[in-house]
């Protein structure tokens, strides 16, 4: 990518994040993808009916997740952060559990699609279908950190064909008008299903725009795990200074179709998913921390080996967990009495 | 106790609870320092401040989901929609998120919200400061709808909406702000929001209403009681979702005649449901068929006065549907 801001941004800052940072993306991103491909595995097996996938996207999600703190600080995702669920607690299993439909899925005890993400104990907010619309509820999170006087934050994110509605920029404006801790996250891959960039929008950035608010925007080559996790870094010390927002776009790849029922092969250049494929950003941040001594060959298959051991270990136990019983399809439209 | 009205009820409602519960807050369009466009949060910015009485920008989808955050960090928001006529672009956040948080989420998130909004008209607000949309959010598992008929039950229903663990619309007629008065205790206290109320027991009738509609069919009855031998039993809705469906099905089947008054037009509104619930349960009780009251089949209400008026549900109009049904 030849973003100038990107480039400017970087300048300077290699070198400057923690080898066991640059570890901890490595191994969350590494856990995301090989579980992205389990699922889509049982997906083409006919074994789960919905996938959609965060392939190409991990390591923005796991740099900023790196960031911030999940025993404090709450997100708010869209339907691709796989890789940025695991960063705040969620395992494996949780997401098998999901694909699968099973009546002990933390997300939504099998009555979402899978990708709908969503666990209380991990400050992860559940989260629907329509898109947008979950800026402003990371918004108002940010506004009752604020209220409860906290030095917590929230991250929420979306593509950047979500940005085209409504709720992007009354979420953007309301956060930025009242100084509010939030990361808003746009993880710009090109295409919105199968509309590209130059149909969704006049410009090339959505960064840009954040002049109009009066914040900070910076867009950040996704494939640069330094770059993202640095930008992030700078945004959540404003957000807990208190000086308000911080729109960070990560230029990201989509290494897949929208989803499993999608077929880009329709819409996209042959040699752009090609293209796509050899500038994968979990390749790239093999080859960044083989080149910086942060990691060996051996440990990056360790932490491969050790991923798919997990992968497997919880897929077995998803299968055998049992589905939901019809008749509880009743319950919790409201609150239960105790 | 004193006599207040019905948008000071509200108001001490709010406060009340503001006092008793710091979580609650309030964000809407005006309703800082003006106190909003009919003088619902009057005072209250001055006595709890910008944080707890927040101007919002001009964008309802921003005010409703806002405060469904807020609320799902554990705060309980009021979201003061300035007309509900103007709560469309709001309807996104409302049915896709707050009405299904705890359901998508398998109990696991909760929303408790208040989702305040004048609605109603008769005072000359024309198409877009006249509507009721009441029917649209009936519709929907997951919401509670109240409407309130008047002072008492408007404060202490409000006070059982803050406390409510799932998102509650109350709804209230802009009319009967300033034109319904009545007793208030001073103290705080709560209404049940699931319940109707039998506000006149009577033999031979039955009208099913809510909101400003409540107080004209009560003075329509008592002057069609002193004229002729007839009961009359007036029932309030005033909760829409959940209705109180053991309520309604009783009276019906009392009095065995019913008639169903609202404001808002009649296709699929809330006198449908009411007359459907009695249609599946009390069909032998029935001495005549269900009638009902509404607003017609246009758009909205116009703004001339004898278009507006001819929208309107007037006290003519019920007088002669009770006397079609006592002949029929």
């Amino acid at each position: 990518m030849s973003d100038t801001k990107t480039e400017a941004h970087r300048k300077g800052v290699q070198g400057t994040v923690a080898p066991e940072v640059l570890r901890q993306i490595y191994v969350t991103a590494v856990r995301s993808r090989v579980l992205d491909e389990r699922i889509w595995v049982l997906n083409r097996q006919g074994r789960a009916p919905f996938w959609i996938s965060g392939m190409g996207h991990e390591v923005f999600q796991s740099a900023v997740g790196a960031a911030v703190d999940p025993s404090r600080d709450w997100v708010v995702p869209y339907y691709r952060d796989l890789a940025m669920t695991l960063a705040f607690g969620m395992s494996p299993k949780d997401h098998f559990l999901s694909a699968l439909a099973k009546a002990d899925d933390p997300n939504s005890g099998g009555r979402q699609m899978p990708a709908h993400f969503g666990s209380h104990a991990h400050n992860i907010v559940s989260t629907g279908s329509p898109v947008a619309t979950q800026m402003l509820h990371a918004t108002g999170v940010a506004l009752a950190m604020k209220l409860r006087h906290t030095d917590a934050l929230s991250v929420t994110s979306l593509g950047e064909g979500s940005t085209s509605g409504g709720d992007f920029h009354e979420a953007l404006n309301f956060a930025a008008t009242h100084k509010l801790p939030v990361l808003f996250l746009v993880e710009n891959n090109g295409y919105a299903i199968s509309v590209p960039l130059d149909k969704q929008m006049p410009t090339s950035h959505v960064s840009d725009r954040a002049l109009a608010y009066g914040i900070p925007g910076v867009s950040v080559d996704g494939g640069d795990a330094v770059a993202c996790y640095e930008a992030a870094r700078t945004a959540v010390e404003r957000a807990r200074k208190g000086e308000g927002p911080t729109l960070i776009e990560g230029m990201v790849a989509r290494l897949t179709s929208h989803s499993s029922d999608d077929d880009e092969r329709r819409y996209r250049p042959a040699d752009e998913i090609e293209t796509v494929h050899q500038s994968d950003c979990l390749v790239r941040l093999e080859r960044y921390l083989l080149l910086q001594g942060v990691l060996t060959e051996d440990d990056l298959k360790s932490i491969r080996d050790a991923a798919v051991k997990e992968i497997d270990v919880d897929m077995e136990a998803a299968e055998q967990a049992p589905l939901p019983e019809p008749e509880t399809a009743l319950r919790y439209v409201y609150a239960e009495e105790a | 106790m004193a006599v207040k009205t019905l948008v000071e009820a509200i108001r001490e409602g709010m406060r009340q609870e503001m006092e008793n519960d710091d979580r609650v807050f309030i964000l809407g369009e005006d309703v800082g320092a003006k106190g909003g466009v009919f003088g619902a949060t009057e005072g209250l910015h001055a006595q709890f401040g910008d944080d707890r009485v927040m101007d919002s920008p001009l964008a309802e989808s921003c005010i409703v989901g806002v405060c469904i955050g807020a609320a799902l960090y554990g705060l309980r928001p009021i979201a003061e929609i300035q007309f509900q006529d103007f709560i469309l672009p709001a309807v996104d956040q409302i049915i896709s998120e707050a009405a299904k948080m705890r359901y998508r989420s398998n109990n696991d998130w909760g929303v408790p919200l208040v989702i305040r909004a004048p609605f109603g008209g008769g005072v000359h607000g024309a198409l877009y400061h006249s509507q009721s949309f009441e029917a649209m959010f009936c519709s929907v598992p997951g919401l509670k709808v109240v409407v309130p008929s008047n002072p008492y039950d408007a404060k202490g229903m409000l006070i059982s909406a803050l406390r409510d663990p799932d998102p509650v619309l109350f709804f209230e007629h802009k009319k009967g702000y300033r034109s319904l008065k009545g007793d208030v205790p001073d103290e705080s206290y709560t209404v049940p929001i699931s319940t109707a109320n039998v506000v006149q027991e009577g033999r031979d009738l039955t009208i099913f209403t809510y909101g400003i509609m409540v107080s004209q069919c009560q003075e329509v009855a008592a002057a069609v009681q002193q004229e002729r031998s007839v009961s009359i039993e007036i029932v309030d809705l005033r909760s829409l979702r959940p209705l109180d469906r053991d309520t309604i099905v009783a009276s019906a089947r009392k009095t065995g005649k019913v008639l169903i008054v609202q404001e808002a037009n009649l296709a699929v509104s809330i006198s449908s449901e009411v007359s459907a619930i009695i249609s599946e349960s009390c069909f032998e009780y029935l001495d005549a068929p269900v009638k009902r009251l509404g607003g017609p089949e246009i758009p909205a209400m116009p703004f001339s006065p004898p278009l507006e008026h001819f929208y309107l549900v007037t006290p003519e109009k019920i007088r002669t549907a009770i006397e079609e049904l006592v002949a029929y």
